[in-house]
């Protein structure tokens, strides 16, 4: 059978792939350049009896999604620039109260308003540690409009199994960019659900760590009744300051995500076998690295990419296995030098690392590339 | 008989967080019985609140509970009312919580006109982080960040829903522990937003500071201050200064959001 095909906007395949993993609650407020997430699910949600509400901040949009979500719903926001510092406080109450959530970035120049049209990558610590306190973090960095639908159907997998929020994050240059993607039927990829408490309700534990990392969480409405607190909780949800209970419960939040490793990270490796250098590079900014990668390899230079779909967690065992085999490795990214810092922790001197940045609004060109490869080679 | 509480509340986490001679205790019973004159479904009914020693009172009772981030209740909870539009939702929280730092998602709730009862426990201060000023505390009045009285004007909480667009606005006294239930259980029935405004003590971080030395002296005020509303329509201004207006305040039909929004589903979907 002929696929479904279309034309579409990173940011619309984002929101065509949520629809497709059950998303039935958007709330949001409008920011370049991510609006067009909301655009589309204002048309598209209540189609399938869907809510979609823009709601008077970014804080208030976080909010009314993370209530959606305790009523089992699946959910999403999306945002951008000074909406994402916004969210950061309720970012974290996701991460306590363990509630799935998925959040798209779609990147723009900061700090402050920054440059609302233009694209950058300077939001990827922000994902990782944005909000205050210790916590797990996933984040999601797709390259092509057909790659933002399937991870951002993969983001709700991810929230859904692992009870957290979930970031996909786009950039100026990819959100807005059109490609044609192949729209998979239903069925076609894998689509999770929350678990579902096997206990009945009066001995239900919404944050049991004896049935695993991940306790499963009921639905506000479905006759589990039990409490959920930002403060550090005891097992029943309540809170508590009894120091083992406290140290106990934020371990098990970072150990479900590290020992979860393999099935959460994700990444591509292009000419690597042999490469002596390596190019590691996400999102938009990939796709010039795989050009540079071309070219140099037609030059004689033995040159391969590295691209991380999961970032965060990062891929720390894999990248530090690729650092005892090539002789260098170039982070080109579209900020002040982020992802190299992360690099440079994982890899120990173990090569040479070298950085790309660039935050003048335009993307880093596959020449700049191949120009600092020469120069380190 | 006896109101048997206990039916409502958790076993096992009382005693509450609230000193002696805090108003949020009357609250509570109120709260309990007026979600009992209303047959309220346990399973049914969310209660949701901020941060703050208000806030606090979700934790203690046997409903759907959230306890959010500050400020941020009344946001969660119309997520959870649209999501799920059969289910009871109320809001509790503190003055600071509800007006200050939570004051967007308060009018905006208001104006969605989204069917939840809000029960605002307004004690003119921030009793949880230890008496700094909120914008209820009355003018001239100590806090621990208006050493020399304070110097900010205050929100009248009634008004300001009612100018938001709530269609159910009442207030009363923790004083008037009576009348606490039977203006929320008027607001649980009513569809709408419901903004329930209850005048009550913090002993420990208003009153020391400001010539309320005993409980019993900030009830006698609220006594002796409250007038109900049928009494204040025959007062000229002048003799309502200083006065609290107690009952209900605001009473409209308007169409309710997530009715509102179902119209959008059919519309979508063609019907
Ligand atoms: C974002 C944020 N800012 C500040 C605080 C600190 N804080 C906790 S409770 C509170 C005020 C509570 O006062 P109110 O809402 O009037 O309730 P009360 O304690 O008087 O019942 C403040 C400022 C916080 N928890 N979160
Ligand atoms: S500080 Fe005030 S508001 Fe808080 S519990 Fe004590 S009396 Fe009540």
């Amino acid at each position: 059978m002929a696929k479904k095909v279309a034309l579409l906007q990173g940011n619309e395949a984002s929101a065509y792939g949520a629809l497709y993993a059950g998303c039935r609650f958007f709330g949001g407020y409008p920011i370049t350049p991510s609006t067009e997430v909301a655009e589309v699910m204002a048309v598209e949600l209540p189609k399938v009896g869907g809510k979609f509400i823009q709601m008077e901040d970014e804080i208030g949009a976080m909010a009314s999604i993370l209530g959606a979500s305790l009523t089992g719903a699946k959910v999403l926001t999306a945002s951008s620039g000074p909406g994402m510092s916004l969210k950061q406080e309720l970012i974290g109450y996701a991460c306590i109260a363990e509630i799935p959530c998925v959040i798209v970035n779609v990147m723009r120049g900061g700090p402050s308003t920054g440059m609302p049209t233009g694209p950058s990558q300077s939001d990827i610590m922000q994902a990782r540690w944005g909000t205050h306190g210790d916590h797990p973090t996933i984040a999601l960095v797709p390259a092509s409009c057909q790659e933002i639908f399937t991870e951002t159907v993969r983001a709700f997998n991810l929230a859904e199994i692992y009870r957290m929020p979930v970031q996909v994050l786009l950039d100026e240059i990819n959100g807005h960019m059109r490609e044609r993607i192949e729209l998979p039927e239903p069925g076609e990829l894998e689509v999770l659900d929350r678990a579902a408490p096997s206990v009945p309700p009066e001995q239900y534990l919404p944050f049991d760590p004896s049935v695993g990392d991940v306790p499963p969480l009921a639905a506000f409405g479905s006759g589990y009744r039990f409490h959920v607190t930002g403060l550090n909780k005891a097992p029943d949800g309540f809170p508590t300051t009894r120091a083992e209970l406290v140290d106990a419960e934020e371990r098990r939040q970072l150990r479900k995500i590290e020992a979860a490793r393999d099935l959460i990270e994700k990444n591509e490796e292009y000419l690597l076998d042999d490469a002596e250098v390596a190019v590691i590079a996400f999102g938009t900014i990939s796709r010039s690295a795989r050009h540079a990668v071309n070219a140099l390899r037609e030059q004689g230079i033995k040159a391969g990419l590295f691209r991380p779909i999961t970032l965060w967690p990062f891929p720390e065992r894999r990248v530090a296995e690729l650092a005892k085999q090539v002789k260098g490795m170039l982070v080109p990214e579209m900020n002040l030098g982020q992802l190299v810092l992360e690099v440079e922790r994982v890899v120990k001197g173990a090569c040479s690392v070298s950085s790309l940045t660039r935050v003048d609004g335009e993307p880093i060109t596959p020449d700049q590339i191949m120009e600092q490869i020469r120069e380190v080679c | 008989m006896a109101f048997n509480y206990e039916q409502y509340l958790r076993p096992g986490k009382l005693p509450h967080i609230w000193c002696p001679g805090c108003g949020h205790g009357i609250v509570l019973k109120g709260l309990l019985r007026a979600m009992d004159a209303c047959h309220l479904d346990k399973d049914r009914t969310a209660v949701v609140s901020g941060i703050g020693c208000a806030s606090r009172l979700p934790g203690y009772v046997d409903f759907n509970t959230l306890h959010t981030a500050h400020g941020r209740a009344a946001a969660f909870a119309t997520g959870i009312k649209l999501a799920r539009p059969e289910m009871t939702v109320l809001v509790v929280g503190g003055d600071g919580d509800g007006v200050a730092i939570g004051g967007n998602h308060f009018i905006h709730a208001c104006r969605r006109n989204i069917d939840m009862t809000y029960v605002l426990c307004n004690n003119y201060i921030y009793g949880m982080t230890g008496g700094q000023f909120s914008p209820c505390t009355p003018m001239g009045d100590k806090a621990s960040t208006t050493p020399y009285g304070n110097p900010d004007p205050t929100f009248d909480i009634a008004k300001l829903a009612i100018g938001a667009g709530a269609t159910f606005v009442a207030r009363t006294t923790a004083f008037h522990a009576t009348q606490i239930d039977k203006l929320i259980a008027e607001g649980i029935r009513h569809k709408g937003m419901s903004v329930i405004e209850v005048l009550d003590d913090c002993p420990t971080a208003f009153g020391r500071r400001n010539k309320f030395r005993s409980v019993v002296e900030m009830m006698k005020r609220f006594k002796e201050t409250a007038v109900p509303a049928a009494t204040a329509a025959k007062m000229s201004a002048e003799e309502l200064q200083g006065k609290i207006v107690t009952g209900i305040l605001h009473r409209e039909e308007r169409p309710e959001y997530c009715e509102q929004y179902q119209q959008v589903i059919d519309r979508a979907r063609g019907a």
